[in-house]
């Protein structure tokens, strides 16, 4: 009776995974070893030459850049992370829930607005100019420059990476810091050598969390980039959309997945290093 | 009687110390030490000085100070006003990582991401010890909580009285001036507790440090302390050794808080403050002889007092064959209102006018057929000595 309920209860997500994600992937894999058919589009095939042009220099550019700014955002996400939830979780005391609160309300406004907010921000008319005229370079520009995308993608993914980092901060016994002095450690080798430590799953969650959609993203480096920071999400609607190249698509979606899972493989190797049995929640 | 505090000999190593640092300066002196909470006092004008090696125990109830004061020898708090010092240095202002003092949680707050062994070499790692001296050392401290073996388990694995032990081994490693212990028992079932509270006593001897323990549980800190200090309100109440805070009992609070007292109201009618000798006439027209505990306490004529008298000082005899009234002891006539058999004792509430309610408990020594003849409703004599009445003015 139970097992039946199990199944009756599994099964709408069973069939949605299956539907939405597992056969989306195949016609992917498929569609990247076919042709493209005359007018654009996909023609059945088992060729390789959709993987031989990925590896071409100018073809290939797009997965490098797209791979540093992942890796770029989620170390500045990292670094304004951790202090602001570290923050939250151990000295906001009374006033927790309304930080919590602040960092989410941003987000009940479309993704788009607020990043046609930052165009403003960022423009010459504000921030961008003002910097101009602080380094004495009437042509100074942040907009359409990587770190305008930069700064875009911490912003937009920050909040991913602060909540698995706060619920990892806020569980933590706060009696192990008071060990830790009682036993000679200094604020920063009590950081270092136990709240670091018992933040990692946190770190390692967000870390992935925000490193994921960032090697994909399209609108950010579209908007504050002007496009010129061409990222993978670029090049993929490029050959989607405009040269209707779906193979070819295809084969940069496949090779997009692969990076992702060998760099978040060495990723997670890297952190767990010398870590046996512990039990380290991936997502 | 001599029951205060008498350190037990130190290890060769530690009276090497002792000398070091010119014998007698207490390992702990505390100096008017005030805390406030915002409106709260927690500690409230403390003076205390803990000798060396000795054991002591902070007492009381939950909210009298006693954490606070181990909070603020470990340097997690600062006092308000007043001064500590440690092995006689002022360590205001000394964060708890430059103190000479470690401390066993009470939840034990063992690092859930590192192994036995680096548990508790980690007070050693801060101070750069090799990774020779630390292994050796490691495998020392756990050979002293009989846990050697154990070097590579992790916490999570270990029962509550092996999570215990370790903590114990990573503060006792560094040779702390004074070892904290914060209600380290607690956590524990009872069974585990008393082997605990035995062995924490034995290991205390066998290292010489000097524990300063708070618990609120009274036969805790009977069974281990040589010292205790009875704590209420952020006030001192009383410090002694077991028998002493038993036997002489200062005023109401430490009377009842250890172990059981029976009260009887009345006004002190003389008192001879040389020999503490007090006479007592009592609401109901008894007029008991005892002892003022409270040696500074300078009661006038007349003055509201009570007389507590332990359960086991008092006899409790059928009334057709009771002892015939007798110099130097005091008797009441009452009824049985309960009987209870406990195993090793029998407790009896003797229903009386003159004295009230009164709680009695014989030992079972002749075995359960002394106590048949007396059961509820009988009438009996309840008799005790003088030397039971602790006259209490506070």
């Amino acid at each position: 009776m139970s097992a039946l309920l199990t199944t009756a209860l599994v099964f709408p997500a069973g069939l949605w995974y299956l539907a939405l994600l597992v056969a989306p992937l195949l016609i992917v894999v498929v569609f990247s070893f076919g042709t493209r058919a005359t007018n654009g589009g996909y023609e059945p095939g088992l060729v390789l030459n959709n993987y031989e042009r990925l590896l071409q220099p100018q073809r290939i550019e797009p997965f490098f850049t797209s791979l540093w700014m992942a890796i770029a955002g989620t170390i500045g996400c990292l670094l304004v992370g951790l202090p602001l939830a570290y923050f939250i979780a151990t000295r906001a005391g009374q006033r927790k829930g309304l930080f919590i609160l602040l960092l989410v309300i941003p987000f009940w406004t479309s993704f788009l607005i607020r990043t046609y907010a930052w165009l403003i921000v960022l423009g010459r008319e504000n921030l961008g100019g003002f910097i101009g005229e602080l380094v004495g370079d009437p042509d100074f520009r942040i907009l359409g420059t990587p770190a305008a995308v930069l700064l875009g993608l911490v912003y937009g993914y920050l909040p991913l990476m602060v909540f698995p980092l706060y619920v990892t901060l806020e569980r933590m016994d706060r009696t192990l810091v008071e060990a830790s002095k009682d036993l000679g450690a200094a604020r920063w080798a009590t950081f270092r050598q136990v709240t670091l430590p018992i933040a990692l799953p946190g770190l390692i969650t967000g870390s992935i969390l925000v490193f994921i959609p960032m090697m994909g993203e399209y609108v950010i480096p579209s908007i504050l980039g002007y496009g010129r920071t061409f990222l993978m999400g670029n090049a993929l609607v490029d050959a989607f959309i405009q040269t209707r190249n779906w193979p070819f698509g295809s084969a940069m979606a496949v090779g997009l997945i692969l990076v992702m899972l060998v760099t978040i493989t060495i990723y997670v190797w890297f952190v767990n290093r010398g870590r046996h049995g512990r039990d380290v929640s991936v997502l | 009687m001599s029951l205060s505090a008498t350190p037990d000999t130190p290890l060769p190593g530690r009276r090497a110390t002792l000398s070091e640092r010119g014998g007698e300066t207490p390992d702990v002196d505390i100096v008017d030490v005030t805390k406030r909470f915002g409106d709260i006092t927690a500690v409230d004008a403390m003076r205390l000085s803990v000798a060396r090696g000795a054991f002591y125990s902070f007492l009381g109830p939950s909210g009298c100070g006693k954490t606070t004061t181990l909070r603020m020898i470990a340097g997690f708090e600062q006092p308000t006003a007043g001064e500590i010092y440690l092995a006689g240095e002022p360590v205001a202002g000394v964060p708890p990582y430059q103190r000479n003092v470690n401390t066993v949680f009470q939840h034990y707050a063992l690092f859930p991401h590192m192994n036995v062994a680096q548990n508790v070499g980690y007070g050693l790692r801060q101070r750069g010890t090799t990774k020779a001296d630390e292994a050796r050392r490691v495998g020392e401290a756990l050979e002293l909580v009989r846990l050697s073996g154990y070097e590579r388990r992790r916490t999570w694995e270990l029962s509550g009285g092996q999570q215990q032990r370790v903590a114990l081994a990573r503060a006792l490693i560094n040779q702390p001036t004074v070892l904290l212990l914060d209600e380290p028992l607690g956590a524990l079932d009872l069974k585990l507790r008393k082997e605990m509270q035995l062995e924490l006593k034995a290991l205390q001897q066998e290292v010489g440090i000097t524990f300063v323990y708070v618990t609120h549980d009274q036969e805790e800190a009977l069974t281990m302390s040589d010292t205790i200090i009875v704590m209420h309100h952020g006030r001192i109440q009383q410090q002694g050794g077991p028998a002493e805070l038993y036997e002489r009992p200062v005023n109401r609070f430490v009377a009842n808080f250890i172990g059981v007292s029976n009260p009887i109201d009345g006004k002190l009618v003389e008192h001879d403050p040389s020999t503490g000798r007090g006479v007592v006439q009592t609401d109901r027209g008894l007029r008991l002889t005892g002892l003022v505990t409270d040696p500074d306490a300078r009661p006038a004529p007349g003055t509201e007092v009570i007389v507590a008298v332990r359960p086991e000082r008092l006899q409790v005899e059928p009334a057709t064959h009771a002892a015939p009234p007798a110099d130097g002891w005091s008797s009441v006539e009452g009824r049985i209102h309960q009987g209870t058999y406990l195993g090793d004792h029998t407790e009896f509430r003797v229903a009386t006018d003159i004295a009230g309610e009164m709680v009695a408990r014989r030992q079972n020594a002749a075995g359960a057929a002394a106590i048949m003849g007396v059961g509820p409703g009988d009438p009996v004599v309840v008799r005790w000595e003088d030397s039971a009445n602790l006259i209490l003015v506070a």
